[in-house]
């Protein structure tokens, strides 16, 4: 069809009327205006530069700086301070020469425990973050965009059949709960069936209430979000690493899994709206199917609040795994996180304040820094807050 | 109506009511009938206007018909297949006969997509491969549309509502479809850049034989570009017929007031007003009967009874006022 047509109307070609500039470049022009973000972003890749060297200054089996050499006779030097070189072995001394930020009260070098706990700090932030937007993209996802199907009873029914059968097998009733697993899946192997057989097919009578529609999946999704929400989730992270083996691994799952509520609400408020946007519409009447539609023209709109949420939630899952650290049910021991230095230096704030005021600094700029460049991006990103400044 | 097979769309008695739900359990407490029983058809290559105030349906005709929407009844026969009660699987085929161009110029286009990337989706649903082909086939489309080649590589923030329209026409034609629906695709631009889109959209019709559902609010433009109108008011076909014949005879009263509204170029010339009494609010259930009554400046006792028929008052003209076929007021002999 479009071939035949190859003359074009009898008016001019239109060019574009604005000047050519991507979105980054539209985007670097706004952010530069706001001189905390742009502090806040410097901050934030000198704090990723600092982490990444000191990963590799401290790991290995003779590290540049050794976080947990003990030097007990140099025990609470202050920063600046020369080491008495008479008193050392050769490969105790510290490799700038002076203790920049002073010893703990085991004689271990403070700077280059800062080090090595800012690699901590770096991965909880954004290991736990990325759980969470992860979940939160995904449930906000779904509930926007397909929150107004509703669940029918008999796929309550196959859920409660199926996490009954996985009880019981888990019990040690193995035999009864492989015929509740088996009966489960046929039913879900008939249903699929049915769906590449049946082309319309009205369910029998006697079936009708099997097909009866319980709660929307937007629900379902939105009271789980409140449910998590009602939960202090300090606490509820302070209980399950009690429970679990204390390792960094295990703290950023568990914050990650205690924290993806307000992504979840960003993105499903985001979608509501973008669902009924035309361009999106259209995308559906070209017959675009709906994964791609989720992820190639909605999530894109949908992304922004959640990088400013991602970035202010980084500050917040840092400040957590110092508390759990400082609490002692961070991090264990022998590897250092600014939390438990901090936590460390409390018995010793009279007579030796910075190992309480480095780490603690530490944390207050680096939160602020990640706290002031999401505003910045939030500026930036939302137009309708533009103009305040 | 006949219901000869030339028509590329046929909708019959296409009804769609909305809920509105009220108190703590979301009962339904009254229903909005928004579509309440429309007949349209559209003939192979031809235009076919509907018109009405805002509000009446026609969205929602527009949307049932790309099944964006779920009809409640009624049947949408698009090319001797009734494609009402077609599942999301059924209608992929159909999707790439039945297109629409929007209203809003800005809302139409992903802003995070460039323009080309929108265009491209319909490329890559007809299954045209990556590459030099669909690069070619995309340069042809803007061309076809009026836009220059190299606004593929660019952003919709960068055009202006005229421009849009066209990288919307665009896409819509990226799939070769044969019925394009227009919404209102002109009454958000400049009037200078109203004409321009109509000239296209009337081009394109004779290139590709397009056959359009043109949805407007504005009887001039209508008159321009569409073979039949179709006048709707709160749900209902008001009247059809043939374009010039619904100018020089409009027997419902509502076509009669709409087409007094049509502004006078010429300065200084008096029109005859016709005034209609303050609409209903559209939440209060509708009175049985026609849905113009209360407005009407002519309203009988009979205007309450019951649903009007269609009556036939001449060839291809159909009117649902009991006016015209019981007391032959205004009757219309060819």
């Amino acid at each position: 069809m479009i071939e035949e047509s190859a003359s074009p109307p009898d008016y001019g070609l239109e060019q574009p009327l604005a000047p050519r500039r991507t979105r980054l470049e539209e985007f670097w022009l706004l952010f530069r205006q706001n001189r905390l973000a742009i502090m806040g972003l410097i901050i934030f890749i000198l704090f990723f530069c600092i982490a990444f060297t000191g990963l590799l200054l401290t790991s290995g089996s003779d590290p540049v700086f050794d976080p947990s050499l003990v030097r007990l006779q140099e025990k609470l030097r202050a920063p600046f301070s020369k080491p008495h070189l008479e008193t050392l072995r050769p490969n105790e001394i510290p490799t700038l020469g002076i203790y920049l930020l002073g010893t703990d009260d085991l004689g271990r070098d403070v700077f280059s425990r800062m080090l090595q706990g800012a690699w901590v700090s770096l991965t909880v932030g954004f290991v736990a973050v990325g759980i969470s937007v992860i979940i939160g993209i995904f449930m906000g996802g779904i509930a926007g965009y397909f929150g107004q199907r509703h669940i029918r009873l008999d796929q309550v029914l196959v859920t409660c059949l199926l996490s009954a059968g996985a009880a019981l097998v888990f019990f040690n009733q193995a035999k009864w709960g492989a015929v509740l697993l088996v009966l489960g899946h046929a039913y879900i192997f008939y249903l699929l069936l049915m769906r590449l057989i049946a082309v319309r097919k009205i369910p029998p009578k006697r079936f009708e209430l099997l097909h009866l529609d319980t709660i929307s999946i937007d629900t379902l999704i939105m009271r789980l979000v409140d449910i998590m929400l009602c939960f202090p989730s300090f606490f509820l992270i302070l209980t399950v690493v009690a429970l679990l083996p204390a390792s960094i691994y295990n703290i950023m799952i568990v914050i990650g899994l205690t924290s993806w509520m307000g992504t979840t609400r960003f993105v499903r408020a985001e979608f509501l709206s973008l669902r009924e946007q035309d361009f999106v519409a259209a995308a559906r009447a070209l017959g675009v199917d709906n994964f791609r539609i989720i992820f190639r023209h909605m999530m894109p709109n949908a992304i922004a609040p959640v990088l400013v949420s991602a970035t202010i939630g980084i500050a917040t899952a840092i400040l957590t795994e110092a508390g759990l650290s400082f609490l002692g049910f961070g991090v264990p021991p022998p590897h250092a996180t600014w939390g438990n230095i901090l936590s460390d230096g409390k018995n010793f704030i009279f007579d030796a304040p910075w190992l309480t005021f480095v780490p603690g600094f530490s944390i207050l700029v680096v939160v602020l820094a990640f706290n002031l460049f999401g505003e910045g991006l939030r500026d930036v990103l939302n137009p309708k807050l533009r103009e305040r400044h | 109506m006949n219901s000869a097979n030339h028509n590329i769309l046929q909708i019959k008695d296409l009804k769609k009511y909305f809920p509105i739900r009220k108190g703590f359990f979301q009962r339904v407490a009254a229903w909005v009938k928004a579509v309440d029983g429309v007949d349209l058809e559209i003939e192979e290559g031809k235009t076919l206007g509907l018109v009405g105030e805002s509000g009446c349906g026609k969205s929602t005709v527009a949307r049932m018909i790309l099944k964006l929407l779920e009809p409640d009844e009624g049947n949408i026969i698009f090319r001797d297949q009734d494609i009402s009660r077609f599942s999301e699987k059924d209608m992929k085929p159909i999707r790439k006969e039945i297109q629409i161009v929007f209203q809003d110029p800005y809302g139409s286009l992903n802003p995070r997509m460039t323009v080309g990337q929108s265009i491209e989706e319909g490329l890559r649903i007809l299954g045209i491969p990556r590459g030099e082909k669909r690069r070619g086939r995309l340069e042809k489309l803007l061309k076809t549309v009026g836009m220059s080649p190299d606004s593929a590589d660019r952003y919709p923030h960068e055009f202006s509502g005229g421009q849009r329209q066209r990288i919307g026409i665009a896409r819509a034609l990226s799939v070769e479809p044969s019925l394009v629906i227009c919404d209102e695709p002109i009454s958000a631009l400049d009037v200078s850049i109203q004409a321009q889109i109509l000239n296209l959209l009337k081009d394109l019709q004779d290139q590709l034989g397009l056959s359009y559902l043109f949805i407007s609010h504005d009887l001039n433009v209508v008159g321009y570009l569409c073979n039949k109108v179709s006048v709707m008011y709160k749900g209902n076909i008001m009247e059809y017929a043939p374009t010039e014949k619904l100018y020089e005879h409009p027997f419902h009263p509502y076509t009669q007031t709409l087409l007094a509204a049509i502004p006078e170029p010429e300065p200084g010339r008096k029109q005859a007003a016709i005034t209609m009494r303050e609409d209903i609010p559209i939440s209060a259930p509708p009175p049985p009967g026609c849905a113009l009554q209360g407005r009407c400046p002519h309203e009988a006792p009979e205007c309450r009874d019951e649903k009007m028929p269609f009556v036939k008052v001449g060839e291809d003209h159909f009117v649902r006022c009991w006016r015209v076929g019981q007391n032959g007021v205004a009757r219309y002999e060819p």
